[in-house]
């Protein structure tokens, strides 16, 4: 055991020089090869012109296409490989919080990678911050800003809009719904968010987190609108979901019909999209609402 | 079951110069195992680089990232994988030499079930439990593999207690119950996944697929301590277990403490899974194909079956963790949806040969 030790000891030392090194060459100038993991941080690289520096990414980039299609995959964000992710020669890793399992990010760091985890309060405060967090990381300080001014504006003119609604409508988020198991975002959750964002009240506030909710639970929550995780032509149909004996066709949005299909990757991503998804979110709640 | 491993003597393959053959070659098989482990993975690194490392280039800056691979990723993962999978394949020779049945499997002793059911707790319940106490996050990484070590242990010292009947230890009793507590981990289990969240499930689910990703020498030095004296006492139970293949009675009176030595293979099988469990997670059948493979063509000899499945478990292990990582790689697939998807094939392949022999 001493001798491994001991030739640990010596590592170390062997690599401080290369660390040194490398920490002042990124103070110089921006990291060339970038690990992007998770979905926001590769999403926000791409709208500030970094992709072409991303060496990797993972398998929840989904946005924007391209990112899995173009660039090597480091797997699940919460089961990476220190090896995977060093045999891409990042000179940096940006991934979100959570991103991990621990020890191999503390292999990776050891390997005089640093990695850096970015929180991600499901807030526009948080998505802001999230922006100028990447950027800076990124040495991409100048676009970050644009594009957090941009994102800021969005926020201001939703927040302006929000201010008019007279009366905040009860909203179901649900997940998914398979085998009549109904999976609803509940309070602390991204679905919490976005709902608060685009001027609703969550229905399912008693509940924590994204879970599976009984059909009492559904009627009790007499949400007055439903909002489903699709679009597009796949997307179960407002007789499907209401239909006639089921918890959902027990709910006032039944009676309205009030079923809106929005793609869950941009409703949740809480990235520089989120202004605009929230603010389609509520003129699909408030189709009355005055524009500004 | 029994009658299988009792008549199986008659057909012990004859000779020294034979067995000395069967060690030989799964010495070797093993190294090769070893070698292929340190010399491959996502990095490229050719094999006169990491002779290189190896032979003491570790202090060329040059070197600097090469070495690191190897030394601190590679070689650590090398040795931990040698030594899970030893440590489960010997206990799976230990628990069907116990219950004298070649279907039995670690898992039997509740040391898994115990496992997987302190690692939900602390994966679910750790951070609030950490917040509700006042302590910063995040969670000390250690607390996973130590509950996971501690829960298979305290399963495995629980079922040997309801077992346990004024000093005698009823093997039936302890496989059924073991059934039982299965069952009850499983429910608490299925609890702690219905109050977890997206993430906490996603984690859940790796952990119980099994992964030597995250080896670091601290987890080889905390696992070897464990390990390693189990693989070193082992075959000193094979005498007692060659005997006890005749039944509990008969092994007593060919002066067997059979009492003891039940007491001695539950432990040293609780601790060796236990400690493989935390560092590696669930990794199915190295433990239940490796004894069941050189059963049939080593005979069931313990004391020559004990150290052959520590070989054979061991390289068995680090052939699949290759695979694991080489073939998604940067990314890496759980080494153990490998070893099932290779072992149970195997094993019914086994099974399907030894039934024809029988029929024959």
């Amino acid at each position: 055991m001493s001798a491994v030790l001991s030739r640990r000891t010596l590592l170390a030392a062997a690599l401080a020089a290369g660390a040194g090194h490398r920490a002042a060459f990124a103070a110089e100038a921006a990291p060339a090869r970038i690990a992007s993991l998770g979905g926001a941080v590769t999403e926000i690289l791409y709208r500030l012109g970094g992709a072409p520096r991303i060496v990797v990414v993972d398998t929840t980039s989904l946005h924007p296409a391209e990112a899995l299609r173009d660039k090597p995959n480091a797997g699940y964000l919460r089961a990476l490989s220190a090896e995977g992710l060093l045999s891409t020669r990042p000179d940096i890793v940006i991934a979100t919080e959570g991103a991990g399992p621990p020890d191999v990010l503390a292999l990776v760091r050891e390997a005089g990678v640093p990695v850096h985890l970015v929180r991600e309060p499901p807030t526009a405060e948080g998505v802001l911050d999230k922006i100028e967090t990447v950027g800076r990381l990124a040495g991409l300080d100048a676009p970050a800003k644009a594009l957090a001014e941009e994102v800021r504006a969005g926020f201001a003119s939703l927040a302006a809009e929000r201010a008019r609604i007279t009366r905040p409508a009860r909203v179901l988020l649900v997940l998914s719904m398979a085998q009549g198991r109904v999976m609803v975002g509940g309070r602390d959750s991204t679905a919490d968010g976005i709902l608060s964002l685009a001027g609703a009240q969550n229905a399912a506030a008693d509940i924590q987190g994204f879970k599976p909710i009984t059909d009492e639970a559904i009627v009790a929550a007499a949400p007055e609108a439903v909002v489903m995780m699709r679009n597009g032509p796949d997307a179960p149909s407002a007789e499907t979901v209401f239909a006639p004996g089921t918890a959902l066709g027990q709910t006032p949005a039944a009676g309205k019909r009030a079923l809106i299909g929005m793609d869950g990757l941009t409703l949740l991503g809480f990235g520089p999209r989120t202004p605009q998804a929230a603010s389609e979110l509520m003129r699909a709640l408030y189709p009355d609402l005055p524009r500004g | 079951m029994a009658e299988a491993v009792a008549a199986a003597p008659h057909s012990l393959p004859s000779g020294r110069t034979a067995t000395g053959l069967a060690f030989a070659a799964l010495a070797l098989l093993a190294l090769a195992a070893c070698l292929l482990s340190i010399g491959t993975g996502a990095v490229p690194i050719g094999p006169a680089r990491v002779l290189e490392v190896l032979t003491g280039g570790w202090a060329d800056p040059m070197l600097a990232r090469d070495s690191l691979v190897i030394l601190n990723i590679r070689l650590p993962r090398t040795l931990l994988g040698l030594m899970v999978g030893a440590g489960l394949a010997v206990s799976g020779a230990l628990m069907q030499g116990l219950f004298r049945n070649p279907l039995a499997d670690p898992a039997l002793v509740g040391v898994s079930s115990g496992a997987g059911l302190a690692a939900a707790c602390v994966i679910v319940l750790g951070d609030r439990l950490l917040a509700g106490l006042g302590i910063p996050g995040p969670l000390p990484f250690a607390l996973l593999p130590a509950a996971a070590f501690l829960g298979g242990l305290a399963a495995t010292l629980g079922l040997y207690l309801v077992a346990t009947r004024s000093g005698r230890t009823s093997v039936a009793t302890m496989l059924l119950a073991g059934i039982a507590l299965g069952a009850l981990t499983g429910a608490l289990t299925g609890l702690l996944v219905y109050a977890s969240d997206d993430r906490q499930l996603r984690d859940l689910t790796f952990w119980s697929l099994g992964s030597l990703g995250g080896a670091t020498w601290a987890k080889v030095a905390a696992t070897a301590p464990a390990i390693l004296p189990v693989l070193v006492a082992v075959p000193f139970l094979g005498r007692g277990l060659n005997a006890l293949v005749l039944g509990e009675a008969e092994a007593f009176h060919l002066g067997i403490r059979v009492e003891r030595l039940k007491r001695l293979a539950i432990l040293l099988v609780a601790i060796c899974v236990g400690a493989g469990v935390s560092a590696a997670g669930v990794i199915g059948f190295v433990g239940l194909v490796v004894p069941h493979a050189l059963r049939l063509t080593l005979g069931p000899e313990h004391r020559r079956l004990l150290p052959a499945c520590a070989l054979l478990g061991g390289a068995l292990l680090l052939l699949a963790d290759v695979a694991a990582r080489l073939v998604a790689a940067p990314a890496e697939l759980p080494i153990g949806i490998v070893t099932a998807l290779v072992g149970a094939p195997v094993f019914l392949w086994l099974l399907l040969g030894r039934n024809r022999l029988a029929d024959a």
